[in-house]
Protein backbone atom coordinates (compact mmCIF):
# COMPACT_ATOMS: atom_id res chain seq x y z
CA UNK A 1 0.00 0.00 0.00
CA UNK A 2 3.21 2.12 0.03
CA UNK A 3 2.88 3.21 -3.08
CA UNK A 4 -0.46 4.37 -3.12
CA UNK A 5 0.41 7.25 -0.56
CA UNK A 6 0.70 10.64 -2.50
CA UNK A 7 4.59 11.31 -3.01
CA UNK A 8 5.04 14.75 -3.98
CA UNK A 9 7.22 15.63 -6.95
CA UNK A 10 9.04 18.43 -8.72
CA UNK A 11 8.54 19.57 -12.28
CA UNK A 12 11.54 17.33 -12.88
CA UNK A 13 10.03 14.44 -11.66
CA UNK A 14 11.73 13.39 -9.11
CA UNK A 15 10.72 13.42 -5.11
CA UNK A 16 10.38 17.09 -3.98
CA UNK A 17 11.80 18.18 -0.85
CA UNK A 18 8.93 18.03 1.65
CA UNK A 19 8.52 14.33 0.79
CA UNK A 20 9.06 11.58 3.41
CA UNK A 21 8.66 8.01 3.24
CA UNK A 22 5.11 7.82 4.05
CA UNK A 23 5.23 11.27 4.90
CA UNK A 24 2.18 14.01 4.25
CA UNK A 25 2.17 17.33 3.11
CA UNK A 26 4.77 18.86 5.69
CA UNK A 27 2.35 21.03 6.75
CA UNK A 28 4.57 22.91 9.46
CA UNK A 29 6.89 24.18 7.24
CA UNK A 30 4.35 23.60 4.09
CA UNK A 31 2.88 27.58 3.98
CA UNK A 32 6.71 28.53 3.23
CA UNK A 33 7.73 25.57 1.45
CA UNK A 34 9.12 27.29 -2.04
CA UNK A 35 8.46 25.63 -4.67
CA UNK A 36 5.11 24.06 -4.78
CA UNK A 37 5.39 20.40 -5.54
CA UNK A 38 2.63 18.16 -7.56
CA UNK A 39 1.46 14.80 -5.99
CA UNK A 40 2.76 13.02 -8.60
CA UNK A 41 3.00 13.53 -12.41
CA UNK A 42 4.32 17.19 -13.23
CA UNK A 43 2.18 19.22 -16.04
CA UNK A 44 4.13 19.80 -18.88
CA UNK A 45 5.94 23.63 -19.13
CA UNK A 46 5.22 24.30 -15.57
CA UNK A 47 8.09 25.72 -13.61
CA UNK A 48 7.12 25.32 -9.85
CA UNK A 49 9.74 27.34 -8.91
CA UNK A 50 8.10 30.11 -10.44
CA UNK A 51 4.88 29.77 -7.81
CA UNK A 52 5.21 32.31 -5.16
CA UNK A 53 1.51 32.29 -4.01
CA UNK A 54 -0.60 30.28 -1.65
CA UNK A 55 -2.88 27.68 -2.22
CA UNK A 56 -5.36 26.89 0.50
CA UNK A 57 -8.56 24.70 0.05
CA UNK A 58 -11.60 24.01 1.32
CA UNK A 59 -13.12 20.91 1.71
CA UNK A 60 -16.06 18.53 2.49
CA UNK A 61 -19.08 16.96 2.09
CA UNK A 62 -22.12 18.87 0.27
CA UNK A 63 -24.16 21.26 2.46
CA UNK A 64 -21.55 21.07 4.82
CA UNK A 65 -20.96 25.07 4.11
CA UNK A 66 -17.90 25.30 2.24
CA UNK A 67 -18.82 27.84 0.35
CA UNK A 68 -20.37 30.20 2.21
CA UNK A 69 -16.65 29.80 3.96
CA UNK A 70 -15.04 30.75 1.19
CA UNK A 71 -17.39 34.00 0.43
CA UNK A 72 -16.62 35.34 3.90
CA UNK A 73 -12.74 34.24 4.21
CA UNK A 74 -12.05 36.31 0.41
CA UNK A 75 -12.99 39.74 1.78
CA UNK A 76 -11.19 39.06 4.91
CA UNK A 77 -8.27 37.92 3.13
CA UNK A 78 -8.66 40.89 0.57
CA UNK A 79 -9.05 43.71 3.96
CA UNK A 80 -5.70 41.69 4.87
CA UNK A 81 -4.42 43.11 1.79
CA UNK A 82 -4.06 39.41 0.16
CA UNK A 83 -5.04 39.57 -3.85
CA UNK A 84 -7.06 36.07 -3.64
CA UNK A 85 -8.59 33.90 -6.50
CA UNK A 86 -11.19 31.92 -5.52
CA UNK A 87 -12.20 29.00 -7.54
CA UNK A 88 -14.54 26.18 -7.35
CA UNK A 89 -15.91 22.72 -8.97
CA UNK A 90 -17.56 23.40 -12.51
CA UNK A 91 -16.67 26.45 -13.06
CA UNK A 92 -14.11 26.01 -15.83
CA UNK A 93 -14.46 27.92 -18.86
CA UNK A 94 -14.04 25.01 -20.81
CA UNK A 95 -16.03 22.01 -19.19
CA UNK A 96 -18.44 23.78 -16.38
CA UNK A 97 -21.41 24.06 -18.99
CA UNK A 98 -20.80 20.58 -20.64
CA UNK A 99 -20.57 19.14 -16.64
CA UNK A 100 -24.20 21.48 -15.88
CA UNK A 101 -25.66 19.83 -18.92
CA UNK A 102 -24.30 16.23 -18.85
CA UNK A 103 -26.08 16.25 -14.88
CA UNK A 104 -29.32 17.04 -16.32
CA UNK A 105 -29.61 14.21 -18.27
CA UNK A 106 -29.84 10.44 -16.77
CA UNK A 107 -27.14 8.61 -18.39
CA UNK A 108 -23.59 10.30 -16.65
CA UNK A 109 -21.20 7.31 -15.61
CA UNK A 110 -19.30 6.90 -12.71
CA UNK A 111 -16.11 6.91 -14.88
CA UNK A 112 -17.57 9.32 -17.23
CA UNK A 113 -18.56 11.67 -14.39
CA UNK A 114 -15.11 11.82 -12.62
CA UNK A 115 -13.13 12.23 -15.89
CA UNK A 116 -14.74 15.39 -16.54
CA UNK A 117 -14.38 17.13 -12.99
CA UNK A 118 -11.28 16.26 -13.47
CA UNK A 119 -11.08 17.68 -17.00
CA UNK A 120 -12.98 20.69 -15.62
CA UNK A 121 -10.41 20.77 -12.88
CA UNK A 122 -7.20 20.17 -14.67
CA UNK A 123 -8.41 23.25 -16.89
CA UNK A 124 -8.82 25.68 -13.88
CA UNK A 125 -5.41 24.41 -12.83
CA UNK A 126 -3.49 25.45 -15.51
CA UNK A 127 -5.51 28.76 -16.41
CA UNK A 128 -6.65 30.04 -13.25
CA UNK A 129 -4.90 28.14 -10.48
CA UNK A 130 -1.06 28.32 -11.53
CA UNK A 131 -0.92 32.23 -13.51
CA UNK A 132 -2.70 33.26 -10.07
CA UNK A 133 0.24 31.62 -8.21
CA UNK A 134 2.78 32.13 -10.50
CA UNK A 135 1.32 36.13 -10.08
CA UNK A 136 1.63 35.98 -6.11
CA UNK A 137 -1.90 35.18 -5.03
CA UNK A 138 -3.55 33.73 -2.44
CA UNK A 139 -5.75 30.95 -4.22
CA UNK A 140 -9.04 29.65 -2.28
CA UNK A 141 -10.65 27.19 -3.92
CA UNK A 142 -14.20 25.63 -3.00
CA UNK A 143 -13.01 21.63 -2.79
CA UNK A 144 -10.37 20.14 -5.14
CA UNK A 145 -9.16 16.66 -6.59
CA UNK A 146 -10.06 15.30 -3.10
CA UNK A 147 -14.02 15.84 -3.66
CA UNK A 148 -13.73 14.16 -7.40
CA UNK A 149 -11.67 11.28 -5.95
CA UNK A 150 -14.16 10.66 -2.72
CA UNK A 151 -17.21 10.88 -5.08
CA UNK A 152 -15.21 8.57 -7.17
CA UNK A 153 -14.34 5.97 -4.69
CA UNK A 154 -17.59 6.06 -2.82
CA UNK A 155 -18.77 5.08 -6.56
CA UNK A 156 -16.43 2.05 -6.15
CA UNK A 157 -13.36 3.14 -8.09
CA UNK A 158 -10.28 2.17 -7.09
CA UNK A 159 -8.19 4.59 -5.58
CA UNK A 160 -5.02 3.85 -6.70
CA UNK A 161 -6.41 4.68 -10.39
CA UNK A 162 -7.60 7.56 -9.02
CA UNK A 163 -5.03 8.92 -7.20
CA UNK A 164 -2.42 8.60 -10.20
CA UNK A 165 -5.21 10.13 -11.97
CA UNK A 166 -5.28 13.38 -10.43
CA UNK A 167 -1.53 13.16 -9.55
CA UNK A 168 -1.08 15.93 -11.30
CA UNK A 169 -2.88 18.87 -8.98
CA UNK A 170 -0.49 20.52 -6.92
CA UNK A 171 -0.39 19.77 -3.02
CA UNK A 172 -2.04 22.59 -1.09
CA UNK A 173 -0.42 24.16 0.77
CA UNK A 174 -3.59 23.87 3.44
CA UNK A 175 -6.36 21.79 2.76
CA UNK A 176 -9.21 22.84 5.43
CA UNK A 177 -11.72 19.32 6.01
CA UNK A 178 -14.91 20.98 6.92
CA UNK A 179 -16.14 17.58 8.20
CA UNK A 180 -20.23 16.79 9.99
CA UNK A 181 -22.29 14.28 10.37
CA UNK A 182 -24.61 13.42 8.50
CA UNK A 183 -27.50 14.85 10.68
CA UNK A 184 -25.93 18.40 10.90
CA UNK A 185 -25.60 17.78 6.67
CA UNK A 186 -29.55 17.09 6.81
CA UNK A 187 -30.44 20.07 8.65
CA UNK A 188 -28.75 22.23 6.71
CA UNK A 189 -29.84 20.92 3.74
CA UNK A 190 -33.88 20.93 4.38
CA UNK A 191 -33.31 24.92 5.64
CA UNK A 192 -30.87 26.12 3.54
CA UNK A 193 -31.73 23.95 0.55
CA UNK A 194 -35.11 23.69 0.84
CA UNK A 195 -35.14 20.08 -0.87
CA UNK A 196 -32.57 17.33 -1.90
CA UNK A 197 -30.43 16.75 -5.06
CA UNK A 198 -30.14 13.95 -7.20
CA UNK A 199 -26.30 13.45 -7.42
CA UNK A 200 -25.83 15.36 -3.97
CA UNK A 201 -28.23 11.94 -3.03
CA UNK A 202 -26.15 9.64 -4.83
CA UNK A 203 -29.84 8.53 -6.93
CA UNK A 204 -27.11 7.35 -9.18
CA UNK A 205 -25.91 4.59 -6.69
CA UNK A 206 -29.35 3.49 -7.04
CA UNK A 207 -29.90 2.72 -2.69
CA UNK A 208 -33.38 3.59 -3.20
CA UNK A 209 -35.89 5.41 -4.62
CA UNK A 210 -36.40 7.90 -2.08
CA UNK A 211 -33.92 10.71 -1.87
CA UNK A 212 -33.98 10.99 2.27
CA UNK A 213 -32.59 7.44 2.46
CA UNK A 214 -30.56 7.48 -0.53
CA UNK A 215 -28.72 10.92 0.75
CA UNK A 216 -28.04 9.15 3.86
CA UNK A 217 -26.31 6.75 2.50
CA UNK A 218 -24.43 8.00 0.10
CA UNK A 219 -23.41 10.68 2.22
CA UNK A 220 -22.31 8.77 5.08
CA UNK A 221 -19.91 6.89 2.54
CA UNK A 222 -18.52 9.78 1.31
CA UNK A 223 -17.58 10.83 4.88
CA UNK A 224 -16.09 7.88 5.28
CA UNK A 225 -13.81 8.38 2.20
CA UNK A 226 -13.13 11.93 3.30
CA UNK A 227 -11.85 10.31 6.38
CA UNK A 228 -10.04 8.27 5.12
CA UNK A 229 -7.75 10.50 2.57
CA UNK A 230 -7.58 13.19 5.81
CA UNK A 231 -4.37 11.82 7.04
CA UNK A 232 -2.64 10.63 4.22
CA UNK A 233 -3.15 13.84 2.43
CA UNK A 234 -2.42 16.39 5.76
CA UNK A 235 -6.05 17.43 6.00
CA UNK A 236 -6.45 19.75 8.62
CA UNK A 237 -9.85 18.48 10.40
CA UNK A 238 -12.39 21.62 11.11
CA UNK A 239 -15.37 21.25 13.20
CA UNK A 240 -18.28 21.76 10.86
CA UNK A 241 -21.09 20.77 13.14
CA UNK A 242 -20.77 24.49 14.81
CA UNK A 243 -22.32 27.78 13.71
CA UNK A 244 -21.17 29.24 10.65
CA UNK A 245 -19.56 32.10 12.74
CA UNK A 246 -17.61 29.72 14.80
CA UNK A 247 -16.32 27.74 11.80
CA UNK A 248 -15.16 31.15 10.72
CA UNK A 249 -13.47 32.49 13.57
CA UNK A 250 -11.80 28.49 13.17
CA UNK A 251 -10.47 29.30 10.17
CA UNK A 252 -9.45 33.16 10.25
CA UNK A 253 -7.16 31.95 13.33
CA UNK A 254 -5.59 28.84 11.16
CA UNK A 255 -5.00 30.76 8.72
CA UNK A 256 -3.47 33.86 10.22
CA UNK A 257 -0.68 31.08 11.53
CA UNK A 258 -0.04 30.32 8.34
CA UNK A 259 0.79 33.54 7.19
CA UNK A 260 2.51 34.86 10.42
CA UNK A 261 5.76 33.97 9.80
CA UNK A 262 5.19 35.63 5.95
CA UNK A 263 3.40 38.54 6.78
CA UNK A 264 4.38 39.98 10.38
CA UNK A 265 7.83 38.21 11.24
CA UNK A 266 8.88 40.34 13.59
CA UNK A 267 6.01 40.26 16.09
CA UNK A 268 5.92 36.84 17.07
CA UNK A 269 9.43 35.36 16.26
CA UNK A 270 9.83 33.53 19.89
CA UNK A 271 6.48 31.94 19.41
CA UNK A 272 6.71 31.40 15.64
CA UNK A 273 9.50 29.38 16.35
CA UNK A 274 8.57 27.38 19.81
CA UNK A 275 5.12 26.17 17.75
CA UNK A 276 3.82 23.02 18.16
CA UNK A 277 4.47 21.68 14.11
CA UNK A 278 2.34 19.58 12.17
CA UNK A 279 -1.24 21.46 13.31
CA UNK A 280 -2.47 18.42 10.92
CA UNK A 281 -1.89 15.24 12.92
CA UNK A 282 -3.20 17.16 16.07
CA UNK A 283 -6.65 17.52 14.56
CA UNK A 284 -7.00 14.91 12.10
CA UNK A 285 -8.75 11.50 12.73
CA UNK B 1 -0.54 -4.93 -13.89
CA UNK B 2 -2.81 -5.58 -16.62
CA UNK B 3 -3.16 -2.55 -18.60
CA UNK B 4 -6.48 -3.09 -19.00
CA UNK B 5 -9.46 -5.36 -17.10
CA UNK B 6 -9.55 -8.29 -18.63
CA UNK B 7 -12.58 -8.82 -21.33
CA UNK B 8 -14.70 -11.50 -19.64
CA UNK B 9 -18.03 -10.60 -21.60
CA UNK B 10 -20.28 -12.92 -23.72
CA UNK B 11 -19.17 -10.63 -26.91
CA UNK B 12 -15.81 -9.34 -28.57
CA UNK B 13 -14.02 -6.44 -28.82
CA UNK B 14 -12.45 -5.82 -32.64
CA UNK B 15 -10.16 -2.76 -32.80
CA UNK B 16 -8.15 -0.58 -35.12
CA UNK B 17 -5.53 1.74 -34.79
CA UNK B 18 -3.12 3.60 -37.14
CA UNK B 19 -1.97 6.91 -38.15
CA UNK B 20 -4.60 9.45 -40.04
CA UNK B 21 -4.40 8.14 -44.22
CA UNK B 22 -3.36 4.40 -43.10
CA UNK B 23 -6.84 2.83 -44.47
CA UNK B 24 -8.04 1.65 -41.08
CA UNK B 25 -11.53 3.02 -41.33
CA UNK B 26 -12.25 1.55 -44.34
CA UNK B 27 -10.90 -1.59 -43.46
CA UNK B 28 -13.19 -1.97 -40.68
CA UNK B 29 -16.25 -1.07 -41.95
CA UNK B 30 -15.48 -3.84 -44.28
CA UNK B 31 -14.91 -6.15 -42.12
CA UNK B 32 -18.24 -5.37 -39.75
CA UNK B 33 -20.38 -5.69 -42.86
CA UNK B 34 -19.06 -8.73 -43.49
CA UNK B 35 -19.60 -10.07 -40.06
CA UNK B 36 -23.25 -9.09 -39.97
CA UNK B 37 -23.62 -11.21 -43.32
CA UNK B 38 -22.36 -13.61 -41.26
CA UNK B 39 -25.01 -13.21 -38.83
CA UNK B 40 -23.11 -11.76 -35.90
CA UNK B 41 -24.77 -9.03 -34.02
CA UNK B 42 -22.15 -5.80 -34.51
CA UNK B 43 -22.07 -2.52 -33.17
CA UNK B 44 -19.72 0.29 -33.80
CA UNK B 45 -18.03 2.67 -31.72
CA UNK B 46 -15.87 5.64 -33.14
CA UNK B 47 -13.04 7.52 -31.39
CA UNK B 48 -14.27 11.32 -30.01
CA UNK B 49 -18.29 10.08 -30.95
CA UNK B 50 -19.70 10.94 -27.27
CA UNK B 51 -22.76 13.26 -27.64
CA UNK B 52 -21.98 14.04 -23.96
CA UNK B 53 -18.63 15.42 -24.43
CA UNK B 54 -19.34 16.65 -27.72
CA UNK B 55 -20.04 20.49 -27.21
CA UNK B 56 -17.39 20.56 -24.49
CA UNK B 57 -15.16 19.09 -26.93
CA UNK B 58 -16.10 21.35 -29.65
CA UNK B 59 -16.01 24.71 -27.76
CA UNK B 60 -11.89 23.81 -26.49
CA UNK B 61 -11.03 23.07 -30.20
CA UNK B 62 -12.70 26.08 -31.57
CA UNK B 63 -11.47 28.50 -29.08
CA UNK B 64 -8.11 26.56 -29.05
CA UNK B 65 -8.56 26.01 -24.91
CA UNK B 66 -6.63 22.53 -24.78
CA UNK B 67 -4.04 22.19 -23.05
CA UNK B 68 -2.20 18.59 -23.57
CA UNK B 69 -3.55 17.47 -20.26
CA UNK B 70 -7.02 18.64 -20.79
CA UNK B 71 -6.96 17.71 -24.60
CA UNK B 72 -6.17 14.30 -22.97
CA UNK B 73 -8.71 14.31 -20.57
CA UNK B 74 -11.85 15.32 -22.82
CA UNK B 75 -10.48 12.63 -24.99
CA UNK B 76 -10.69 9.93 -21.92
CA UNK B 77 -14.17 11.52 -20.67
CA UNK B 78 -15.42 11.02 -24.15
CA UNK B 79 -14.32 7.40 -24.13
CA UNK B 80 -15.66 6.42 -20.29
CA UNK B 81 -18.89 7.72 -21.61
CA UNK B 82 -18.53 5.36 -24.58
CA UNK B 83 -18.02 2.57 -22.99
CA UNK B 84 -20.20 2.93 -20.12
CA UNK B 85 -23.16 3.56 -22.33
CA UNK B 86 -22.61 1.46 -25.18
CA UNK B 87 -19.13 -0.59 -25.44
CA UNK B 88 -19.41 -2.29 -22.16
CA UNK B 89 -23.47 -3.05 -22.52
CA UNK B 90 -23.05 -4.24 -25.48
CA UNK B 91 -20.33 -6.55 -24.68
CA UNK B 92 -22.52 -8.14 -22.08
CA UNK B 93 -25.21 -8.87 -24.28
CA UNK B 94 -22.53 -10.70 -26.67
CA UNK B 95 -22.11 -8.14 -29.67
CA UNK B 96 -19.36 -7.92 -31.50
CA UNK B 97 -18.16 -4.37 -31.12
CA UNK B 98 -15.97 -2.51 -33.45
CA UNK B 99 -13.92 -0.13 -32.51
CA UNK B 100 -12.46 2.97 -35.00
CA UNK B 101 -9.04 3.71 -32.40
CA UNK B 102 -9.06 3.10 -29.02
CA UNK B 103 -6.86 3.70 -26.06
CA UNK B 104 -3.89 3.26 -28.12
CA UNK B 105 -4.76 6.32 -30.17
CA UNK B 106 -4.58 8.32 -26.86
CA UNK B 107 -1.10 6.83 -25.72
CA UNK B 108 0.25 7.60 -28.82
CA UNK B 109 -1.50 11.38 -29.95
CA UNK B 110 -1.12 12.64 -25.95
CA UNK B 111 2.81 11.26 -25.72
CA UNK B 112 3.61 13.26 -28.76
CA UNK B 113 1.50 16.25 -27.00
CA UNK B 114 3.98 16.25 -24.45
CA UNK B 115 1.83 13.91 -21.87
CA UNK B 116 3.25 11.91 -19.15
CA UNK B 117 3.29 7.99 -20.74
CA UNK B 118 2.63 6.32 -17.56
CA UNK B 119 0.07 8.74 -16.31
CA UNK B 120 -1.72 8.20 -19.69
CA UNK B 121 -1.56 4.38 -19.67
CA UNK B 122 -3.07 4.70 -16.11
CA UNK B 123 -5.47 6.81 -16.98
CA UNK B 124 -7.12 4.03 -19.71
CA UNK B 125 -7.26 1.31 -16.60
CA UNK B 126 -10.45 1.73 -17.03
CA UNK B 127 -10.89 0.29 -20.47
CA UNK B 128 -11.67 -3.28 -21.84
CA UNK B 129 -8.61 -5.22 -23.27
CA UNK B 130 -9.84 -5.56 -27.18
CA UNK B 131 -10.32 -9.14 -28.24
CA UNK B 132 -8.34 -8.28 -31.19
CA UNK B 133 -6.35 -4.94 -31.94
CA UNK B 134 -5.04 -4.60 -35.69
CA UNK B 135 -2.32 -1.70 -36.45
CA UNK B 136 -2.41 -0.91 -39.78
CA UNK B 137 1.52 0.01 -40.71
CA UNK B 138 2.37 2.29 -43.38
CA UNK B 139 4.93 4.87 -44.18
CA UNK B 140 4.91 8.49 -43.46
CA UNK B 141 4.64 9.43 -47.07
CA UNK B 142 2.03 7.01 -48.50
CA UNK B 143 -0.50 8.59 -45.89
CA UNK B 144 0.55 11.82 -46.36
CA UNK B 145 0.15 10.96 -49.77
CA UNK B 146 -3.48 10.48 -49.18
CA UNK B 147 -4.53 13.13 -46.45
CA UNK B 148 -2.73 15.72 -48.16
CA UNK B 149 -3.43 14.90 -51.91
CA UNK B 150 -7.24 16.64 -51.46
CA UNK B 151 -10.20 16.11 -49.25
CA UNK B 152 -10.70 19.03 -46.85
CA UNK B 153 -8.44 21.27 -45.44
CA UNK B 154 -6.32 20.30 -42.25
CA UNK B 155 -7.56 21.16 -38.67
CA UNK B 156 -5.87 22.77 -35.87
CA UNK B 157 -5.24 20.27 -33.77
CA UNK B 158 -5.63 17.36 -35.86
CA UNK B 159 -2.32 18.87 -37.33
CA UNK B 160 -0.61 18.77 -33.81
CA UNK B 161 -0.88 22.92 -34.57
CA UNK B 162 -1.52 23.55 -30.68
CA UNK B 163 2.23 21.26 -29.86
CA UNK B 164 4.23 24.03 -31.50
CA UNK B 165 5.80 21.91 -34.41
CA UNK B 166 5.73 24.60 -37.06
CA UNK B 167 3.98 27.35 -37.88
CA UNK B 168 2.90 25.70 -41.49
CA UNK B 169 -0.03 23.88 -41.07
CA UNK B 170 0.69 20.86 -43.63
CA UNK B 171 4.64 20.66 -42.19
CA UNK B 172 3.11 20.46 -38.49
CA UNK B 173 1.19 17.73 -39.88
CA UNK B 174 3.84 16.00 -41.50
CA UNK B 175 5.89 16.44 -38.12
CA UNK B 176 2.88 15.25 -35.68
CA UNK B 177 2.08 12.26 -37.73
CA UNK B 178 5.72 10.97 -38.43
CA UNK B 179 6.04 11.16 -34.05
CA UNK B 180 2.60 9.43 -33.75
CA UNK B 181 3.94 6.76 -36.01
CA UNK B 182 6.95 6.53 -34.06
CA UNK B 183 5.12 5.51 -30.90
CA UNK B 184 2.76 3.18 -32.40
CA UNK B 185 5.64 1.39 -33.81
CA UNK B 186 7.17 1.29 -29.97
CA UNK B 187 3.68 0.21 -28.85
CA UNK B 188 3.41 -2.68 -31.55
CA UNK B 189 5.24 -5.73 -29.09
CA UNK B 190 4.18 -4.36 -25.79
CA UNK B 191 -0.02 -4.41 -26.73
CA UNK B 192 0.52 -7.08 -29.28
CA UNK B 193 -1.36 -5.97 -32.41
CA UNK B 194 -1.77 -7.45 -35.54
CA UNK B 195 0.08 -5.54 -38.12
CA UNK B 196 -1.44 -5.15 -41.11
CA UNK B 197 0.66 -4.02 -44.04
CA UNK B 198 -1.08 -1.18 -45.12
CA UNK B 199 0.35 -0.90 -48.44
CA UNK B 200 -1.32 -3.66 -49.94
CA UNK B 201 -4.14 -3.87 -51.67
CA UNK B 202 -7.97 -3.07 -50.04
CA UNK B 203 -8.41 -6.70 -50.69
CA UNK B 204 -5.58 -8.55 -49.56
CA UNK B 205 -5.47 -6.75 -46.29
CA UNK B 206 -9.13 -7.53 -46.14
CA UNK B 207 -8.66 -10.87 -46.44
CA UNK B 208 -5.69 -10.93 -43.62
CA UNK B 209 -7.75 -9.09 -41.40
CA UNK B 210 -10.36 -11.80 -41.81
CA UNK B 211 -8.26 -14.91 -41.53
CA UNK B 212 -7.57 -13.26 -37.83
CA UNK B 213 -10.73 -12.89 -37.18
CA UNK B 214 -11.65 -16.49 -37.88
CA UNK B 215 -8.35 -17.76 -35.85
CA UNK B 216 -9.98 -15.73 -33.15
CA UNK B 217 -14.12 -16.33 -32.81
CA UNK B 218 -13.98 -19.43 -34.78
CA UNK B 219 -15.20 -20.28 -38.25
CA UNK B 220 -19.00 -20.78 -37.01
CA UNK B 221 -20.54 -18.42 -34.25
CA UNK B 222 -19.71 -19.76 -30.94
CA UNK B 223 -22.89 -19.53 -28.74
CA UNK B 224 -22.54 -16.89 -26.72
CA UNK B 225 -22.07 -14.51 -29.38
CA UNK B 226 -25.07 -12.33 -30.08
CA UNK B 227 -26.31 -13.29 -33.49
CA UNK B 228 -28.99 -11.67 -35.45
CA UNK B 229 -31.30 -12.28 -38.63
CA UNK B 230 -29.23 -11.64 -42.04
CA UNK B 231 -30.37 -8.60 -43.26
CA UNK B 232 -30.55 -9.48 -46.68
CA UNK B 233 -31.72 -13.09 -47.16
CA UNK B 234 -29.31 -15.34 -45.54
CA UNK B 235 -26.49 -15.45 -44.01
CA UNK B 236 -23.54 -16.25 -46.45
CA UNK B 237 -21.08 -18.66 -44.79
Amino acid sequence: MAGLSPKLVGSNGRPGRANGSHAPVSLARGINRTPLAFYRTPLPGVAVGELQGKLIVIEGPDAVGRSSQVARLRPWLEELGHAVLDTGMARSALAGKGIRQAKEGNTLGPVTMTLYYLTDFADRLENEIIPALRAGFVVLTDRYIFSIMARAIARGEDRAWMERTAGFALAPHKVFYLRAEVKDLLSRVVVGKGAFDYWESGMDLGFGRDMYDSFVRYQTRLIKVFDRLAEPYGFEVIDASRSADEVFEDLKQRISRTFESSLAPVRRPARATSRRPRAARQTAG
Amino acid sequence: MPLFLPQRFNGRLIVVEGIDGSGKSTQLSLLSQWLRLRGYAVAFSEWNSSPLVQKTTRRGKKKEMFTPTTFSLIHATDFADRLERYILPLLKAGAVVCADRYAYTAFARDVVRGVDPAWVRNLYRFAVQPNLAFYFKVPLEVSLGRILGGRNALKYYEAGMDVGFSRNIEESFRIFQGRILVEYEAMIEEMGFHVIDATKSIEAQQREMRRIVVKEIGRTRPPEVLGMEAPIGRAIA
